[in-house]
Parts: C-alpha cells; sequence; structure tokens
C-alpha cells in the first residue's frame, strides 16, 4: 500500500507536492501572521512555488536546455557580408562552410522533445524580477507605514485606527 | 489565536484539494504532457512550435531569449514597464526629499559599527574594488551574449544592478550614488523603456505591426529579416538591462535609507 503510492503517486508528482506545501506554508503566513514583514515573506514563498510549478511543467526526461547548439563567428560574416542578396548559408566563411550548412539543417530537423520547454522559463524569467520590483513596493509600504504608526503589527495598527489618534 | 486557527483550517482544506488535484497531473518530466506537447490530436504545441521554428525565424539560438523579445515581444515591453512603474511608485511612496532627519538616524557619520572601521574597511574595500569590474563585465556579457548563450536583458540588468548595490554595501550609499545618481538611474530606467518602444514605434512608422522587427532589414542592413529580428532582440535586451539596473539600484537605494538616500545602511 505505502510503496504504491510512494511509486505511483508521490514519486512522479514529487515536485508538484513540493509546490502545494510550499504554496499553503506561504498562504498560512499570509493569513495567520500579525507582523507585516513575515506577511510579505509569506508571500514571497506564494510566488516561489508558483515558480517551481510552472518550472516544472517543463521538466523533459532527457532533456537539454532550449538552446540550440550554434557557431557564433559566422554571425560576424554575415554581419559584414560583402554582398546582399544571397543565400544565408553561401555568406558564412568559406572554410566551414560545408559544417555550417550542416548545422543548419540540423537546427532545422530539431526533435522538441530533446529541449525543455521553453514557454514556463520565458514567464517565470519576467516573473521572477517583476516579483522583486513589486516586493520593493511592498517592503517601501510597509516603512511607510512605520513611519506613520510607529508599528508594523496589524492589530496594533488596527487599534490605533480605531482609536482615532493615527494622525499622530 | 482565532486567525491562526482559521489559517489553518483553510490551508488544510485548500491544501488537500490542490493535492487531490496534483495526482491527476501528468508525470514530472513526461515529454508527451499537455504543457509540453499539446492536447491530443490538436497538432504542434505552441512550445514546440518556438522550439522547431526559432531559429529558422530569427536566427536566435537561445530560444528562451527569441521568445521572451521576439514572439512575445508585447508582453516583455510591458513587463519593463511594470519594473518602471514599481521603482517610480517606491520614490513617491518613500522618497523623502530636503533635509529633515530622522531622529532614529542622528549621529550620522560617527557610527561606530565594526564594518566602518579601519581594519575591516581594507579587507572589504579592496575585495570589492576586485570583484565589482568582474561582475559588470560579466553583467555585460550577459546582455550583449543574452540571445547565444544563458541570458538576456533581465539577467544581467540584475547582475549590473547587484555591482552597484555591492558597491554600497561595502562602503556606503554616497559612495555609489556618486557614480549612479538618482538623477541618471531615473533617466537611465526611462530611456531603457525609450529604447524599447522605439523599436516598435520603429516598426510602425516603416508600416508594419508594433514590434515586428523583420522590417527593420532596411535600417540594419542585414541579408533578410531573420537577422533583423536578431539585431533587434539584442537592441530591446539593451534597453530592458537599462531600466532593470536603474530600478533594482533605486529599490535598495530608497528602502536602505528609509527614502532619504543618505548614508543607506
Amino acid at each position: 500500500m505505502m510503496e504504491e503510492f510512494l511509486e505511483h503517486t508521490l514519486e512522479p508528482h514529487f515536485n508538484f507536492w513540493i509546490y502545494v506545501i510550499l504554496m499553503m506554508i506561504g498562504l498560512w503566513a499570509v493569513i495567520a501572521k500579525n507582523n507585516m514583514i513575515k506577511k510579505l515573506i509569506g508571500l514571497s514563498i506564494f510566488q516561489t512555488a508558483i515558480i517551481l510549478f510552472y518550472v516544472s511543467l517543463g521538466v523533459k526526461d532527457h532533456a537539454t536546455i532550449p538552446i540550440l547548439d550554434h557557431h557564433a563567428p559566422a554571425e560576424e560574416s554575415v554581419e559584414h557580408g560583402e554582398t546582399d542578396h544571397g543565400k544565408p548559408t553561401e555568406k558564412t566563411a568559406s572554410s566551414d562552410h560545408s559544417q555550417e550548412k550542416h548545422h543548419e539543417a540540423e537546427a532545422h530537423a530539431i526533435d522538441p522533445d530533446t529541449m525543455a520547454n521553453p514557454l514556463p522559463h520565458v514567464l517565470m524569467l519576467t516573473a521572477i524580477v517583476v516579483g522583486v520590483a513589486t516586493l520593493g513596493v511592498a517592503l517601501a509600504l510597509t516603512q511607510r507605514i512605520f513611519k506613520e504608526f510607529g508599528s508594523i503589527e496589524e492589530d496594533e495598527i488596527l487599534t490605533i485606527i480605531k482609536g482615532g489618534n493615527a494622525d499622530e | 489565536m482565532i486567525t491562526k486557527v482559521f489559517a489553518t483550517i483553510a490551508v488544510v482544506i485548500t491544501g488537500s484539494l490542490l493535492l487531490y488535484g496534483v495526482t491527476e497531473f501528468p508525470s514530472f518530466g513526461d515529454p508527451h504532457s499537455p504543457p509540453n506537447a499539446g492536447v491530443k490530436g490538436g497538432g504542434e504545441s505552441v512550445s514546440q512550435y518556438f522550439i522547431t521554428h526559432t531559429y529558422k525565424d530569427t536566427k536566435v539560438p537561445n530560444i528562451v531569449t527569441a521568445v521572451l523579445a521576439d514572439y512575445r515581444g508585447y508582453d516583455t515591453m510591458f513587463e519593463t514597464v511594470v519594473i518602471f512603474a514599481a521603482g517610480i511608485a517606491i520614490f513617491v511612496i518613500l522618497r523623502v526629499v530636503g533635509d529633515n532627519s530622522d531622529p532614529t538616524r542622528s549621529g550620522e557619520g560617527k557610527r561606530t559599527s565594526p564594518i566602518t572601521s579601519d581594519h575591516n574597511r581594507i579587507i572589504i574595500g579592496t575585495t570589492c574594488r576586485i570583484v565589482i569590474p568582474i561582475v559588470q563585465l560579466f553583467a555585460l556579457y550577459v546582455v550583449a551574449h543574452g540571445h547565444h548563450s544563458p541570458g538576456g536583458g533581465f539577467q544581467g540588468g540584475v547582475l549590473f544592478g547587484a555591482s552597484f548595490i555591492l558597491l554600497a554595501l561595502a562602503s556606503d550609499l554616497n559612495t555609489a550614488l556618486r557614480r549612479l545618481s538618482e538623477k541618471n538611474y531615473f533617466a537611465l530606467a526611462a530611456v531603457g523603456i525609450l529604447i524599447y518602444a522605439g523599436f516598435g514605434i520603429l516598426c510602425q512608422v516603416l508600416e508594419r505591426n508594433f514590434l515586428d522587427y523583420s522590417i527593420l532589414q532596411k535600417i540594419f542592413l542585414t541579408d533578410g529579416p531573420e537577422m533583423a529580428r536578431s539585431h533587434s532582440m539584442l537592441g530591446v535586451e539593451v534597453g530592458v538591462a537599462f531600466t532593470v539596473t536603474a530600478i533594482m539600484f533605486s529599490i535598495y537605494a530608497n528602502l536602505s535609507s528609509r527614502g532619504t538616500l543618505k548614508n543607506g545602511l
């Protein structure tokens, strides 16, 4: 029973279990914690869980990173090419002409199963940087609240607001 | 206490529902799962199209960068705008202009924390003098080579911003601000957006859609729309790097000095 559970339920979905657990830790912190910085830590954990989820979806067994094998020097000769309207393969340096042609043919006939899914990486790449920027805004708001109320504990701020001496 | 009980109940219910859903997920690493290969009978999925066609379309080997800066260029432009807006928001929320010094910050200049004593300053200062140029050089490489190897505007921008943060941590905020002042970093951030949007508008001027780079071969004089897209991606990534560098440093500068931009941590 236990072995069956481990083999068929937990093992193929291990990353997804971790994502749910991380997300719930974050959610619990956001709901239950009284300190605003701790709430923000919870929010960050939540966000990390989502990133783990997306990246896990894009994983393929025995696949490599989504960057094609390619020779950079060919790029230079294309840029400073002498003629203007030839086939791209003819623009490359003559010495590795056949090699380059071979490479291009290879790149065109690429098998998608040999490369990790690039889409989750693209989405999470921007999400991470935007996440840092928005976390900065949240921290700035927290600093501002501390300046106004002298506290970042939620219940203390609420009593100050209800007590009506918030303008202090 | 009551919130903790409530939170635990909510988390347990949500978590168990999600875990119940997880059992129906495709196995980890399955290349034929719906996110990787699309639904059965639905033909080629979007990600498969990107893998097989990116090099043909754009001559960019790094598929992630190609999707980021070209196929999803519009999305990335507004991600950059979000970062810029975050920088402006922090400025509006926190920045204190003028000299109303914080009472908790009195005693500026005569702090005797161990980090400012001479002994440590030699070690940290020398280390930073060696490390920061390498970090910045690597950041430039990550930006400039981002469409051929792992990297790109976001990653390079964060690295470059981190080098300024390192400088501010090692000495103090004023030293870093002397190299990248507030006026300059906001200008840099705006210029970054301008470069990105400029590429889009340039395409429109040449009577194509916004951010449809292939028409830019008329300007770059490349031998085909693919290389024009490749070069435009580099340009756009440089714009992203400008904005990210500036905003990362501005976030640190404002947060560490409580908006006064003095002294810092």
